[in-house]
Order: structure tokens, then sequence, then C-alpha cells
């Protein structure tokens, strides 16, 4: 790699962002306040660091894929890369016209056409304008909307959407380009495509592809090399697969979020959730892969003695936030009864049937049909890929979202 | 090894905008500015139809109000006329300045997700301006028809005046832009600074109808200069002052040169802030 023609170089890059001082400030009055108080000494400068003293070189020809939590510092990377916003300290180098998509069909107007959108969007993207007109017929049929073409895309379904949207970005031709989760939309049959057509861009144009994703699948397939970061930090690099896997061994426990702290619910507060834990119960630990024996353990606290008529449900949310499956106690087993002061409910689900994914949980209580807590978002569940139907394979990109034990035969 | 394409540091503030760059993103403006234009004329009826009502308005108003109420000389065959003419250029500047201070804040997602020199919203928003213009011109060029009035020899300085009035709307508007990613209050500001021009300006009087003892403050005002310009070159009325048509010039020159300063002393924190 040392060898090959180097396409970015980054050299100690950090990226601070300055909270509580003047920078903030969004109105004249805030702003004379803030002299005010600065002047006085009363305020201090709060920083926060997004990233820091990040290094990482990146070839002609190579894919990177870029994991981390949320929070952890990717979308700065990108950000300073694409240079929409600036370094604190450090460097990069680009050697070559860097392309970055880091949302879906940025600048798209609703009552524009397909065709006037293309225009639009490929000249933000940085296209000259003859350049877009060269490639209009590929970026159409590579988004198969032919039929569509004049037609205002506030019409368009949100495949279309997205299909168009890519395609633009797709054949933006850049030495270099920077994609940002832009494939967790779309359909599973497009995306393929499209990551098919980016692994294609860096081999065999030579050009170097950058890719952040949740999607751990995705980043195995698509990328010889993966860097993990950490609160701001790079803490790993190397080959993808054993990146992806240290990750996922630091999933342990992400989904005990601190219930108690949050203000985003509803209810009389008779009961309160406190915290979710997830847990594998057939090998033990965090990791949730398909078809283990899944175990949720819910902490409530009851502050007002003694509950009876007791009722929790917890729903399980896809990607797109729509409802998958719910759990509920009421029509497994009926109603608790609840001690007072502090206690967990236990909810077992064995093989656990969903696909590999991020999943979310909601958390509902109601106490003598009352609303006692109710918290939308309690919880995310990452699904790695598991070992459903006991075959001794994992099922890797799969199709759907739910597994349902059945068998194959043939007859002639 | 081959150079870099881009090397990236820590952002130091620049002076002026780099106008190479600018310059390599002008189909970006050009696509913003068609997006625009077809945004306002789609609905063509209405589209055009907005843009005459607003002279039209104004012009009856003014020249009921300070033609008739008030009893001023406008120098012109009618007071209508004249307030018409007056109002479409005035309506190149207050565009211009509104549309140019609103580019930055309204494309907040433009600026987050991709790169490109920032100077090309407030440059872009000058589009929709010009057509407007274009369609206030033909409205205006209608009722000199009707009216019978005489175009002179002066209507060849018309792209002086309406050179000097979208630079002078597109230098401040580019100060407020730059402004209101800071401070959200210009966007309230703003309206009131235009409006209060309006009247300070020689849209809805002549600037012979301005009392000797304050004229000569009047005149400092480079919107003075300019706007009697173009209604000379339109309608026929007097001619600037040698001293208005160059405090036009200068004040022009200043706002834009300012404004272009100033936006680029904010560009690179814009993303940050907004």
């Amino acid at each position: 790699m040392s060898s090959s023609t180097p396409a970015i170089s980054v050299a100690g890059l950090s990226k601070a962002y300055r909270l509580g001082v003047e920078g903030a400030a969004t109105t004249f009055r805030e702003a004379i306040v803030r002299r005010v108080a600065r002047r006085n000494g009363s305020e201090s400068q709060a920083v926060i660091w997004a990233l820091r003293n990040v290094s990482l070189e990146i070839a002609r020809g190579e894919t990177v894929g870029i994991i981390g939590r949320n929070g952890a510092g990717k979308s700065t990377l990108l950000k300073l890369l694409s240079r929409i916003t600036w370094p604190t300290e450090g460097e990069i180098r680009l050697y070559g016209r860097i392309g970055s998509l880091l949302e879906v069909g940025t600048g798209f107007h609703p009552e524009l056409t397909g065709h006037e959108n293309i225009f639009l969007n490929g000249a933000i993207l940085g296209m000259r304008r003859h350049e877009i007109r060269r490639r209009f017929d590929e970026i159409v049929a590579f988004a198969e909307i032919e039929r569509f073409l004049d037609t205002p895309v506030k019409r368009y379904s949100s495949g279309m959407y997205v299909r168009l949207a890519f395609a633009v970005a797709a054949h933006l031709d850049p030495e270099i380009l920077v994609v940002d989760e832009v494939l967790a939309v779309g359909d599973a049959a497009f995306q393929r495509k499209c990551i098919g057509k980016m692994g294609e861009v860096a081999r065999e144009q030579g050009r170097a592809v950058l890719f952040v994703s949740h999607n751990m699948v995705a980043i195995t397939a698509l990328c010889q090399r993966a860097v993990l970061l950490e609160h701001g930090e790079l803490t790993r690099e190397g080959a993808a697969g054993p990146v992806v896997q240290h990750d996922l061994r630091g999933l342990e426990t992400l989904s005990a979020t601190p219930l108690s702290d949050r203000r985003d619910r509803t209810g009389n507060g008779a009961l309160r959730f406190e915290s979710v834990v997830v847990r594998n119960a057939s090998v033990g630990g965090g990791l949730v892969r398909s078809g283990d024996d899944v175990r949720v353990e819910i902490t409530y606290n009851s502050p007002s003695g003694r509950l009876q008529n007791v009722h929790v449900d917890t729903v399980l949310w896809g990607a797109f936030d729509e409802p998958l499956c719910q759990f509920s106690s009421t029509a497994q087993r009926g109603a608790f009864d609840v001690a007072p002061g502090r206690g967990t409910f236990m909810c077992t689900i064995p093989r656990f049937p969903f696909e590999a994914g991020s999943y979310r949980m909601s958390l509902y209580a109601t106490v003598n049909s009352d609303v006692a807590d109710w918290v939308m978002h309690a919880a995310t569940i990452d699904v790695e890929p598991g070992d459903y139907f006991g075959t001794g394979r994992t099922n890797v990109e799969g199709i759907g979202m739910f597994l349902v034990p059945h068998s194959w035969d043939v007859t002639s | 090894m081959s150079a870099p394409l881009h090397v990236i540091r820590p952002a130091e503030r620049r002076l002026f905008p780099d106008i190479r760059e600018l310059w390599a993103f002008r189909d970006l403006g050009v696509a913003l500015g068609r997006r625009d234009v077809t945004l306002r004329y789609r609905q063509t009826l209405l589209g055009v139809i907005w843009v005459v009502l607003q002279p039209l308005v104004a012009g009856g108003i003014f020249s009921v109000i300070f033609g008739r109420v008030a009893r001023l000389d406008s120098g012109a065959r009618s007071y209508f006329l004249f307030a018409y003419a007056g109002f479409v250029g005035w309506s190149a500047f207050s565009n211009a300045l509104t549309r140019a201070a609103a580019s930055v804040i309204g494309q907040g997602t433009l600026v987050t997700k991709v790169f490109f020199p920032r100077l090309v919203l407030p440059i872009s928003a000058l589009f929709s301006s010009v057509v407007d213009l274009l369609v206030g011109m033909a409205s205006l060029a209608v009722l000199l028809m009707v009216t019978g009035t005489p175009v002179g020899i002066a209507a060849l300085t018309l792209p002086l005046w309406v050179a000097l009035l979208f630079a002078m709307g597109l230098g401040l508007g580019t100060i407020a832009a730059a402004l209101s990613v800071r401070f959200r209050d210009v966007q309230h500001a703003l309206p009131v600074l235009v409006q209060l021009l309006l009247y300070a300006s020689p849209v809805a009087y002549a600037t012979a109808a301005v009392p000797e003892p304050i004229r000569r403050w009047f005149l400092l005002n480079p919107l003075a200069g300019a706007l009697d310009g173009f209604r000379w070159a339109c309608i026929g009325t007097a001619a600037p002052s040698g001293m208005g048509a160059m405090i036009a010039c200068a004040g022009t020159v200043l706002a834009l040169v300012a404004g272009f300063a100033i936006f680029a002393g904010f560009e690179r924190q814009i993303a940050d802030v907004i």
C-alpha cells in the first residue's frame, strides 16, 4: 500500500466545536450578554473535540470503511474531507477531485421534474453542465426512471427518489468518493446495485472510496480496510473483518440505556421504567444474533406502593419506524401484581427471529388501564447475522426482516 | 509523488473571496438561479402578475399620496408613470438585497452537506431579480407606448443604472447574508431597514422636491443618483447631477467590496454555526 499512489493523506487532524462562547450566540442580545459575561469571567469556554489527532493514509483503488458509534466523529471526518467545515488542527491532502455523498438527493426540489433535478443536483455535487449532459442517459438508465423524467419528483415513490439521487452521485466521476450511510434507504436490490457500482468504481477505475455505514455486512463485503473511530479518536485500523469484529465485541450492554434520565415520556408515573438490558440468553453477553435466545430485562420503580392490574408491552420497530412485532404481557400471561420499589420484568424470546439489522424498542405500561409510563425509543437492538436455521451457516444478506422455520424438498 | 490537488488546513480568515474558485462553480450558480426562476414562474400567469402588480399598486398609492395629497411636483408627464418607473428601479435593488440576504439561511441543508464557494448563493439569488426586472421593464415599455411618452437618447445609459442598482443590492445583501447566519435578528431588522430606505430614496418623490437645505445630505445616499439615473433613462425626467452619479458609483463599489470581504471572513464558519 505504501508503494501505491496516495489518494488521501490525513495528518494529526482535530476538530473542536466551541460551546458557551460568543461563537454560539445567535442574536445580538445574546452576543452582548455573553460578551459582558466573559468580561466578568463568569463564563468559561467549553470545548468539545469531535475529532482528535486522526492520521490516515488511503491509496488509489482502495475502499475503506469508517465505523464507530453515533457521535464518534465519523460525520465530522467526512465533513472535513468534503471541505464543508475546516479543521482546528492538522492537515488533509487530497490527491484528486473529491465527490461526497453525505445525504441522498441534496438540493432536490420536490416541484422540479426528474430531468430538472438531475441537472440541479449534478451541479450541486460539483459537476459541470456539459459533464451532466454527457452522462444524462446513463444516469436515467441507472435510476430506472425513464418514464417519469418529466414528472415532478414530489410524485415519485421514495424508492424512485433514492434511485435517482444515487444515480446522479454515482456518475460524478471523482477520483475520491466519500459516501455516508446513504445506502440505508432504498430497497435491497437497488442497494446491491449501488454497492456493486461503488466496488466497480474503486477496483476498475482506480479511485478511492471512503464509506461510512452502520451496516457491518456491507462494510465487510465492500471494504478491504476499515478504521474504527471512538470518541473522536482513531482506535483501530486494518483489514475490514478484524476491525468489524472488534467493534462488535464493544457492543456489550450498549442497550443498557439510562432510561431514568429520559424526559421524552408520557404517563402518570405510577410505575416508571428505569433501564432496559437486552441479553443473549444462549451464549451470554449483550451481542444479539439471529437464532439465539434473547432476554429483555426491564427494570422499573413503583414509588407509591403495591400495584395491581399492571400490563407491560414492548414493540419492536424497524428501520423505517414501522412496527414489526408486539411482545405483550396481556396476551401472554395477563396482569402482573407489582411490589413497591424496584423490580425487573423479563421477556424471553426464544430463537430470535429477526434478520441482522438495527431495531428499536418502545416500552409501555398501564396500571388499572391508565398509562403509567410510555417511552418510544427506549433502546436499540443491533442484531448480527446468526445461525438461525442451525445449519452451521450464518444467513448473510437476507431479504426481508423475519426468519421463519421452514424446510425444502424436491420430487421428480 | 504528484502534488496534492487540495491541502486543507485550519481555516484562516480570508480577506476576499477566491474569485477563481467562484468562477469554477459558475455552473452551480446558473443551476441555482435557473431553479429559482423556474419555481417562480412555473405557475406562469401568477408569477408575471405578481411582478407587474407590485409597481402598479405602489405607483397608484404614491401618485395619490405624494402627487394629489402632498401636491409634490414629479417633473414627469404623469405622477403615476413617474412612481411606476421609480418602483421598477427600486425593486431591482430591493429584490437583489432581500433575496441575497435570505440565500444562505434558506439553503441550510445545502451548506452543511456539500462543498462550494458559499458566495455562489447570494450571487445566484440575483437571477430571479434580473428576470423580474425584465418583466417590469416590459410592462413599463407598454405603459410608455400607451401614454405616448418618447424615449430619448438617455435610454442608452440604462444598463449602467441597472448594474448599479443590482450591484448595490447584492453588496448589501451579501453583508446581511453573512451576518444573518450569526445573528438571526438580521432577518427581522432587514425589512424595516428596506422600508426606511424606500422612503429615504427618490422613489415616490423627485429629488427636486427635496427642500434645498437637506438635499445635500439626501444626495449622500448612493441610491439617489442611481434611481434618478434609472428614471432619466426610462422616462426622460431630470438627469442626475454629476455628483449624484459619482456618489452612486463609489457607493456601489464600496458596498460590493465590503460585502464580499465580510462574507469571505464569515464563509468558513457558516457550516459550523448554521
